[in-house]
């Protein structure tokens, strides 16, 4: 394109409006979380004070007056075992969702890569359809079928599998089940993307010298998705970590996710820099994936272009 | 890759959709239950929509919702295609890195660490929570979901079309609204989809940077929900889906129209060149 003086002009608001929204609603934010993780909370708040005016008024006073940083809140973080064993069993709960996102994805995925090129699209649209609709809607449908007097335990009971109503709900199993259906077009459109550009000729020349057609699939057709496999397991890892919804209507209470403590230390006990320091350390714990997410994509659109 | 279904693509296809679909079709199925019970089948019966529409508490989340959903997608579809031609176009200016790991990291980002950090924006910069800080929060996030899909539409054209319209001595301006965006148009129009959709179906960021005054439905099903499952939820989610399905349906049907139409155009455009060029040899 020729440089032109107005080319550079349109250039510069294509690339410096969205920037600049960016670094001040999304980038500037994360610099005051750390910071407010560093200062003391009020003691003695009203614990029923209207939540509003607290917010308007007590935080806002208390942001202003607090000048000296304290490590106090990351202190009281590792000395109760509630956020340390958030974290951990956080990451746990999300890498158990990934891999059976995975085993459950993969196959949607390579069937329908598999399917006559006429029917893809509506296949991919039948994936992309439940992905619309409320995610919040998604999990409470699953209220109904897995508590105790619910569909499901009606079913087998009525089918004579089981005698007593499934004890689900409310357990671990019930937030692997919700992770899994709510991410699931997560795992399967990155999945069937890199399946889809397979070039078949290469299946069809292992077929010619003699591969049996599954270790055809071991040896082409796994490897060559690789790249869908690292985008949809990243895509569905991370923000399952902070998953706050899931565990919050399908867990019980001995479910602990970071994402669930972190909007009980905020909305329950009021403690806003304790409620950052949860955050900072999030998204500590978080970055390393994210930073690799970012070049990965980075990478793949280069090799795109 | 294209060899057949085996029996295996079969199952795990059929598996698969009934996963999907069942849970959505049952909760459908019982918001026409005439017993309050949600499990127990007490034949058919339309009280429940009846119920919410008297409703008034949820249809006011509702108007708020929608509202919120309306303007915050709109201003997102601008800024997120700014941003897709930004990051597909500008090659590599200066700062790059930080401007595309931001549109990235929205995507990814903990809802839970996106809202507290908006949410302590706000109070740092004294702004007054309720519907304008809602909507600056979906824009933030939605932008960059918008920015993604417009890139990928951005990456597969033709940019000699471009080329073209700027050498017969259109303004940059001018090509952009006569060239580009008609092509781009469907991934504009389903960004813009993608923004209302996800600005409807967000609680946790709008629990988080809300205000008095501006409670929107997701709230108002959350805080029923904790009480237990209801058949008048049943009822809205079934209305909500109903909508989503309806729209995303007729832009569907509407985008492939105007491929169709587009594909036509640029035939004729070719055939044209190939005209002018035999006239000019």
């Amino acid at each position: 394109m020729a440089e032109k003086k107005d080319t550079n002009w349109q250039k510069l608001i294509e690339i410096g409006v969205p920037f600049v929204w960016l670094i001040v609603l999304f980038l500037v934010p994360f610099f005051i979380v750390a910071k407010i993780s560093f200062s003391t909370a009020l003691i003695a708040q009203p614990p029923y004070q209207p939540v509003f005016d607290f917010f308007v008024d007590g935080v806002a006073g208390t942001i202003e007056k607090i000048k000296g940083f304290t490590l106090d809140n990351y202190a009281f973080l590792f000395s109760d075992p509630l956020y340390i064993n958030s974290y951990l069993s956080s990451l746990r709960i999300a890498a158990i969702s990934t891999v059976l996102l995975l085993l459950i994805g993969y196959p949607i995925a390579y069937g329908m890569a598999r399917a006559p090129k006429s029917i893809r699209p509506m296949l991919l649209m039948m994936v992309i359809l439940p992905f619309w609709t409320s995610f919040l809607i998604r999990v409470y449908a699953w209220i109904g079928i897995l508590k105790p007097e619910g569909l499901l335990s009606g079913l087998l009971i009525w089918l004579g599998v089981i005698e007593t109503p499934l004890a689900i709900m409310n357990t671990e199993k019930a937030v692997f089940i919700g992770i899994v259906y709510s991410y699931l077009p997560f795992m399967v459109l990155p999945l069937y993307a890199s399946l889809e550009k397979l070039d078949n000729t290469l299946l069809e020349a292992a077929a010619d010298l003699g591969s049996p057609p599954i270790k055809a699939f071991w040896q082409i057709t796994l490897p060559l998705s690789i790249p869908g496999v690292i985008a949809g397991c990243m895509l569905c890892f991370i923000p399952a970590v902070g998953e706050f919804v899931i565990p919050d209507l399908l867990g019980g209470s001995d479910t602990l996710m970071i994402g669930r403590t972190l909007w009980n230390e905020f909305f329950l006990n009021r403690d806003w820099p304790v409620s950052a320091a949860v955050a900072v350390l999030l998204l500590l714990v978080l970055v390393i994936p994210i930073v690799f997410y970012q070049n990965f994509q980075q990478r793949q659109l280069e090799a795109d272009r | 890759m294209n060899n057949g279904l085996s029996r295996f693509n079969i199952v795990s296809l059929t598996l698969g959709f009934a996963f999907l679909y069942i849970p959505i079709v049952l909760l459908v199925i019982y918001s026409f239950n005439a017993s309050r019970l949600v499990t127990v089948w007490g034949g058919w019966s339309t009280q429940w929509y009846v119920a919410l529409w008297n409703n008034q508490q949820l249809l006011d989340a509702a108007w708020i919702t929608a509202r919120v959903a309306f303007i915050s997608a709109s201003i997102a579809t601008v800024l997120g295609t700014m941003a897709a031609i930004a990051l597909v176009r500008h090659g590599r200016f200066k700062g790059r890195t930080l401007f595309s790991g931001l549109v990235y990291a929205p995507l990814v980002m903990p809802e839970v660490i996106t809202g507290l950090s908006l949410l302590l924006l706000f109070v740092a910069m004294g702004v007054a929570r309720g519907f304008w800080t809602v909507i600056l929060a979906h824009i933030t996030f939605a932008m960059c979901y918008v920015a993604i899909v417009v890139q990928s539409r951005l990456l597969s054209f033709d940019r000699s079309l471009e080329e073209a319209a700027q050498d017969l001595g259109a303004t940059p301006a001018k090509t952009f609204f006569v060239i580009t965006l008609p092509i781009i148009a469907p991934a504009v129009v389903s960004g813009w989809m993608l923004a209302f959709t996800l600005s409807l179906d967000d609680l946790v960021i709008a629990s988080f940077t809300t205000g008095p005054g501006a409670t929107t439905l997701p709230m108002r099903i959350y805080s029923s929900v904790r009480l237990g499952v209801t058949p008048e939820i049943n009822a809205v989610c079934t209305i909500l889906i109903g909508i989503v399905t309806l729209v995303v349906i007729a832009v569907s049907i509407a985008t492939k129209r105007a491929q169709v139409e587009r594909d036509r155009a640029e035939r004729m455009a070719e055939q044209g060149g190939i005209m002018v060029a035999a006239n000019a040899g």
